[in-house]
This record gives structure tokens, C-alpha cells and sequence, in this order.
């Protein structure tokens, strides 16, 4: 089902008595998500993304604007009546419920005609368990599960009434590393499985890029932009968009348009047709270096990292923002590295410029 | 013995001394009593031991009467007053506003004196020459006919016995169940709207579950309380309880020590005994049903 946002905002008044300024947690959020895909709601923490969350499953009511599952209104549907499945962060596993019983407990508050019988019950949730691979699981209790397997039981629980909806706040933060890989493609298949539309709420760009089928990012309580996890890596409309996604980060440099080109200090670094002159952020994506003798961009050279199939050369340039320029190079091209300082040429499509002041990104 | 036990036994030691000589010793000492027939506690002889005064205290017509209101007032005032407490903390939990004020108010009680709160209850329910008393009066006023409470029929004392005893017991009820309900973590409400939950089954598939501790701890030292009961039938009806049938097995014990009839140590002993056994027993039931009950975190 697909879901239809209309200036959806949320302020939470101040409780602070001296400063009056209310918190807007999510502002004007209009926006259509298209049924049946995997959705990554990315921001940086306290942007509002688990607030917009709430919104959708109800537990919160907005201060203006609209929700649409489909072509029917929600915004006034308590949450018990939106039929939206969904999975907490600490996962909110009933302590005193076997798996099963934490399983079945959406379908025992079905009534009137939807009621189901206990064997009808049992048989879905058995159903569900192995869809997500915990049928062996059914009779103990959360506190004899692991951190995975509890997560397992969480998403069983709100699928096994085929919600309209499945909304995931942080469905990884609270796995280990390998754990977390396995079980994002796991929530991958799973939503491939079910085809019900997924919004999943994650503040690691790397997560909601890997598994998503279109990510929206936010920041402030304000979408940035939304789009395939590629389109909006390669085509980012600001510069926080730039610089939340991908890693290692892209390189930020201070730098300026001169008769349409561009510079970084004194070094022109790439033609940029069409650009007035102006001061510009430049950023540069790892990958959009090569190493060239005679390239234009001198960098004082710190180490190099060797992983095998590419290597990182870590350098520094006093215009550069970041601690560190991180560039990603074809381990075929190691020999060409010097020993104090590196040049580089630049890749057109991987250098972004962005206005100085409104950080907006300029096309060239 | 290693030295890391006797350093612990040494820890332990004052604990232990103090928990002999007043309570184990003194507990000991009250069986043997009981066995002890025409036991003088001035001369500190006996005739002779056995199980008369046993005997004695069963057939006495006093102690069948405590025994009888001790039971009334255990069976219905602890499932009222933990059912009542539940039903007004989880008010209280609901509402915002004035929220800290109820609750201070729903606490009063409990720092009041209870012969103080004896006496206004009898002001209450008193029915004298001069005045049928502020309940009467209610009653008369939705066309009852008026009752003596304090001095009237059997049923009308206990009504006022257990109303009372549900009175002094609720604010401390109250408190215990509104932090429980206040530590219930929010998540699980929120996971069981989303869920389609209604609010009544909520309330008793998880709600309940997750205090349930703590509502197991308020039952058993409810019973337990219950059936120790003296003060406030002193505080309702005097000190001539037995007069006034509405004795309690504690009253008759300290009727048998210091009472009119007292002197008898060896009867009151093997009372006090008979209600342990009574109480060790109702305990033990309590903690085997709630093994299945109860949802330890």
C-alpha cells in the first residue's frame, strides 16, 4: 500500500519557561511512498526521523497536515486502528509471553468478523516464525533469546497480521557487526517475501543504502532529498546530503570559481562551464581521484592503507575540511604513489560544487 | 573452617545474636508454654505437659468467635482493598493534572493515628440517644431505616470492621502500586496499541503480568496483616471486644495475657501458636499459587 504524506509537521511545545521556541521535530514532510518497497528513513540522531515514525503508526498525533495509506485518510485513526505492523528499537517483546504467545498476541486482538480460531492462530504464527527462521524457538521466553533471535520474534510479531505497513525504528542498532549484516538482508528478503512496504528508520547511511530501495534524508526535521540510494549518492542536492552519505566521507574542500574554473588555493583543479564566479564548497568523493605526476591538486602525503583489491591514500591539504583526504585508488596504481607529496587529477562526475552560503549544490 | 567462613560467620554474628534472643529464643519459648498446662507465670510453675490448653482454646466459644471474624476480615478485606488500590493507582497513573495532589490526599490515611481515625469512624457509624450519626442519617435520607453499627446486629459491626480496615490499608497499597505501574516500561503499551490492543486487555495481559510482583508481595503481607488484626477493632468497639463479639485471634490472645479474664499465659500461647500455624500455612498456599502467576523480570 502506498502512503501519502501531506505537510505532515510536529512541533513539540517548549518546556523549557525561559526560552520560548518550540521544537519541530518534523516539518512540512510532502511526500508519496510508493507500495510494496523497502523505504530508509536516514538522518543524523535527534533529526526527527523516529518522530515521523510515530506519526505513521499513530502513537503520536501531527499538529497539521495529512497521512494517506493508499486513498484512505489516517491522520485521526488511533493507532490500534491503522493496521500498521511495527518494530521497536529495544523490540518491546511482551517479558512474560512465550514467543509464541508474543507472536500470536496481534491476532488474539482481532474481533467481529476477522476473529480466528486458537489452531488458525497457531498456524499462522508458525507460518511467520518460519518466514523469519525462529520455529524452533516457540516456547521460551525473550530472556532466554539472543539479541538476533529477539529481533526475529519482534518482526514476526508485526507481520503476522499482514499489515498494511511494517515501520522498523533502528531494527540493527542494537546488533554486532556481523549480525547486523546478515540481518539486514535478511530484512531484505523478508519485505522481497511479503511485498508489504516497508519504512525502516536508520542513522547509518551505509545500512538504509545497502538494502534500500529509496532512501529519505533528513536532517532538522526537514526532508533533504529522497531518491535511489545511488541516484542521491551521485547526484546529492546539498552539501549535508553529500557529506551524510557514503564512506569514507566525501572530501570537502574550500574553493572558488574563477572565469569558469575551478580552484582550490591557486591550483585550477577541473573546468566548470556555466559557473558564475563565486566562493564554493568542493566536494570530492574518494573515488574521484587519480593519481597523475602532473596533476593539479598537490597533497602532502600522510600513509597509505593497502586493502587488497584498491588501496586508500590518506593525505592532507590545508583548504581541506576534513581531518584527512581519504581517496580510494586501483592497487594496480600503487607504484605511482610518492613519498611526501601526491598529486592528483580529478574526476569530473565525482566533484560536486556547492555555494558557500546556501550550501546548495551548482551544476556544471 | 577455613578462615573466609569465620570471617563471614563473624559478620553474620550480630545479626544472628540479635535474631536469637528476640525472635527464635522468645518463639521457642512460647511452644513450649503452650504445652505447659496451668503454666503461673508469677511462681513460673506448671502442673504438668500436654495438649490441654489446646484443648482449651479451641473449645472456647471466644476464640471460635476471633477465629470467625479474623477469617471474615482476611477474605473480604484483602481482595478489596489490593482490588480497589489496583483500580485507583492505575486512575492515578492516567490522569495529568492534579495528579500529585490525589495522590497526597489517597496518602493521608496513612499518616493519620488509627485511634484517631477509629474515633471519627465511630462518630461516623455511632448511634446514640442524641444522634443516629452522619451514616444513619444518609441512609434515612434514601429512605433506609437506620442501624446501629458500633452497638447494633453482628453484620452491621463486621460492615464497619472491614470497611475500616480497608481504609487504613489502602494508601500504603496505593503507593506501593503506583511506582510499580510508574516503572512499567512505556514501550509495551506502545508495542500493544500498534498492535490493535484494546485498553481492557492491556490492562490485564500486561499490565498486570508486568506488576505482578508486586501486587503478589501487597496480597501475602495483606493476608498476613489481616489476620494479625487487634488495633482497629480496639479503635472501633473498646477494649471489651469479646463483650461486643467482634474479638480477633490477636485480641483474644492479649485477653488471655492482660485482659479481665487474663493471667492465663499458657491459653494465650497456644493460640499465638495456633495462629502461626494458620498464617505459616495461608503463606505457603500463597507462594505455590503464585509460582504460576507471578512473572519474575
Amino acid at each position: 500500500m502506498k502512503v501519502v504524506l501531506e505537510n505532515l509537521t510536529k512541533i513539540f511545545p517548549s518546556r523549557n519557561k525561559k526560552s520560548k521556541e518550540d521544537v519541530i521535530a518534523v516539518n512540512d514532510f510532502t511526500i508519496e511512498i510508493p507500495d510494496g518497497k523497502l523505504i530508509g528513513l536516514l538522518g543524523p540522531s535527534g533529526c526527527g526521523k523516529s518522530t515521523a515514525l510515530n506519526l505513521l503508526c499513530g502513537l503520536q498525533k501531527p499538529t497539521r497536515g495529512k497521512i494517506f495509506f493508499g486513498e484512505d485518510e489516517v491522520t485521526n485513526l488511533p493507532a490500534e486502528n491503522r493496521g500498521v505492523g511495527m518494530v521497536f528499537q529495544n523490540y518491546a517483546l511482551y517479558p512474560h509471553l512465550t514467543v509464541l504467545q508474543n507472536i500470536i498476541f496481534p491476532l488474539q486482538n482481532l474481533k467481529g468478523e476477522e476473529k480466528m480460531t486458537k489452531e488458525a492462530m497457531c498456524e499462522k504464527a508458525l507460518e511467520v516464525a518460519k518466514l523469519v527462521q525462529i520455529d524452533e524457538l516457540m516456547e521460551r521466553k525473550p530472556s532466554e533469546l539472543s539479541g538476533g533471535q529477539q529481533q526475529r520474534v519482534a518482526i514476526a510479531r508485526a507481520l503476522v497480521k499482514m499489515p498494511k505497513i511494517l515501520l522498523m525504528d533502528e531494527p540493527l542498532s542494537n546488533l554486532d557487526a556481523r549480525l547486523r549484516l546478515q540481518t539486514r538482508e535478511e530484512i531484505r528478503r523478508i519485505q522481497r517475501e511479503t511485498k508489504i512496504t516497508t519504512i525502516f528508520v536508520t542513522h547509518d547511511q551505509e545500512e538504509a543504502m545497502s538494502i534500500s530501495d529509496m532512501i529519505i534524508v533528513m536532517k532538522d526535521g526537514v526532508i533533504h532529498q529522497t531518491g535511489k540510494p545511488q541516484e542521491v549518492y551521485d547526484d546529492p542536492k546539498n552539501l549535508f546530503v553529500a557529506k551524510f552519505l557514503g564512506t569514507p566521507p566525501i572530501n570537502v574542500f574550500q574553493g572558488c570559481v574563477k572565469a569558469e574554473r575551478l580552484y582550490i588555493g591557486d591550483a585550477a583543479v577541473l573546468d566548470v562551464k556555466g559557473v558564475e564566479d563565486r566562493q564554493v564548497y568542493i566536494g570530492i568523493r574518494p573515488e574521484g581521484f587519480v593519481l597523475d605526476e602532473n596533476g593539479p591538486l598537490v597533497c602532502k602525503l600522510d600513509e597509505v592503507e593497502v586493502m587488497g583489491r584498491d588501496i586508500t591514500v590518506v593525505s592532507k591539504h590545508d583548504l581541506c575540511e576534513n581531518v584527512e583526504i581519504r581517496s580510494i585508488i586501483s592497487s594496480e596504481n600503487m607504484a605511482e604513489v610518492g613519498t611526501e607529496m601526491v598529486r592528483f587529477t580529478l574526476k569530473p562526475k565525482k566533484v560536486h560544487i556547492f555555494d558557500k552560503v546556501t550550501e546548495e549544490r551548482i551544476r556544471f | 573452617m577455613d578462615k573466609k567462613d569465620a570471617k563471614a560467620w563473624l559478620y553474620l554474628l550480630p545479626a544472628i545474636l540479635f535474631l536469637g534472643v528476640f525472635m527464635v529464643y522468645p518463639l521457642i519459648d512460647v511452644l513450649i508454654y503452650s504445652f505447659e498446662e496451668g503454666y503461673n507465670s508469677a511462681s513460673q510453675t506448671s502442673f504438668g505437659v500436654g495438649s490441654y490448653n489446646y484443648s482449651y482454646v479451641l473449645h472456647d466459644p471466644y476464640f471460635l468467635q476471633a477465629i470467625k471474624n479474623t477469617f471474615i476480615l482476611v477474605i473480604f478485606t484483602v481482595p478489596i482493598s489490593t482490588g480497589l488500590a489496583l483500580l485507583i493507582s492505575v486512575g492515578l497513573s492516567s490522569i495529568q493534572k492534579l495528579r500529585d495532589l490525589f495522590q497526597t490526599i489517597y496518602f493521608l490515611p496513612y499518616v493519620t493515628n488509627t485511634l484517631a481515625v477509629g474515633l471519627v469512624f465511630m462518630i461516623l457509624f455511632k448511634q446514640t440517644p442524641y444522634s443516629d450519626g452522619l451514616v444513619n442519617l444518609v441512609i434515612q435520607f434514601f429512605g433506609g431505616e437506620a442501624v446501629d453499627f458500633i452497638g447494633g446486629p453482628y453484620w452491621a459491626k463486621m460492615f464497619v470492621l472491614c470497611f475500616y480496615t480497608v481504609w487504613v490499608v489502602l494508601p500504603f497499597k496505593i503507593l506501593i502500586l503506583t511506582s510499580a505501574l510508574a516503572s512499567v516500561n512505556e514501550q509495551y503499551y506502545n508495542a500493544a496499541k500498534v498492535d490493535g490492543t484494546s485498553r481492557f486487555r492491556i490492562f490485564t495481559r500486561i499490565t498486570i503480568p508486568m506488576i505482578s510482583p508486586t501486587l503478589f508481595y501487597l496480597i501475602i503481607t495483606g493476608f498476613i496483616g489481616a489476620f494479625k488484626a487487634y488495633s482497629d477493632a480496639v479503635a472501633l468497639f473498646g477494649t471489651d471486644l469479646n463483650a461486643a463479639q467482634m474479638n480477633t485471634i490477636v485480641g483474644y490472645i492479649y485477653d488471655m495475657l492482660y485482659g479481665n479474664s487474663g493471667g492465663y499465659p499458657s491459653y494465650a500461647s497456644a493460640a499465638a501458636i495456633i495462629l502461626f500455624t494458620i498464617v505459616l500455612t495461608i503463606t505457603c498456599i500463597n507462594l505455590l499459587v503464585s509460582k504460576k502467576h507471578v512473572h519474575y523480570a
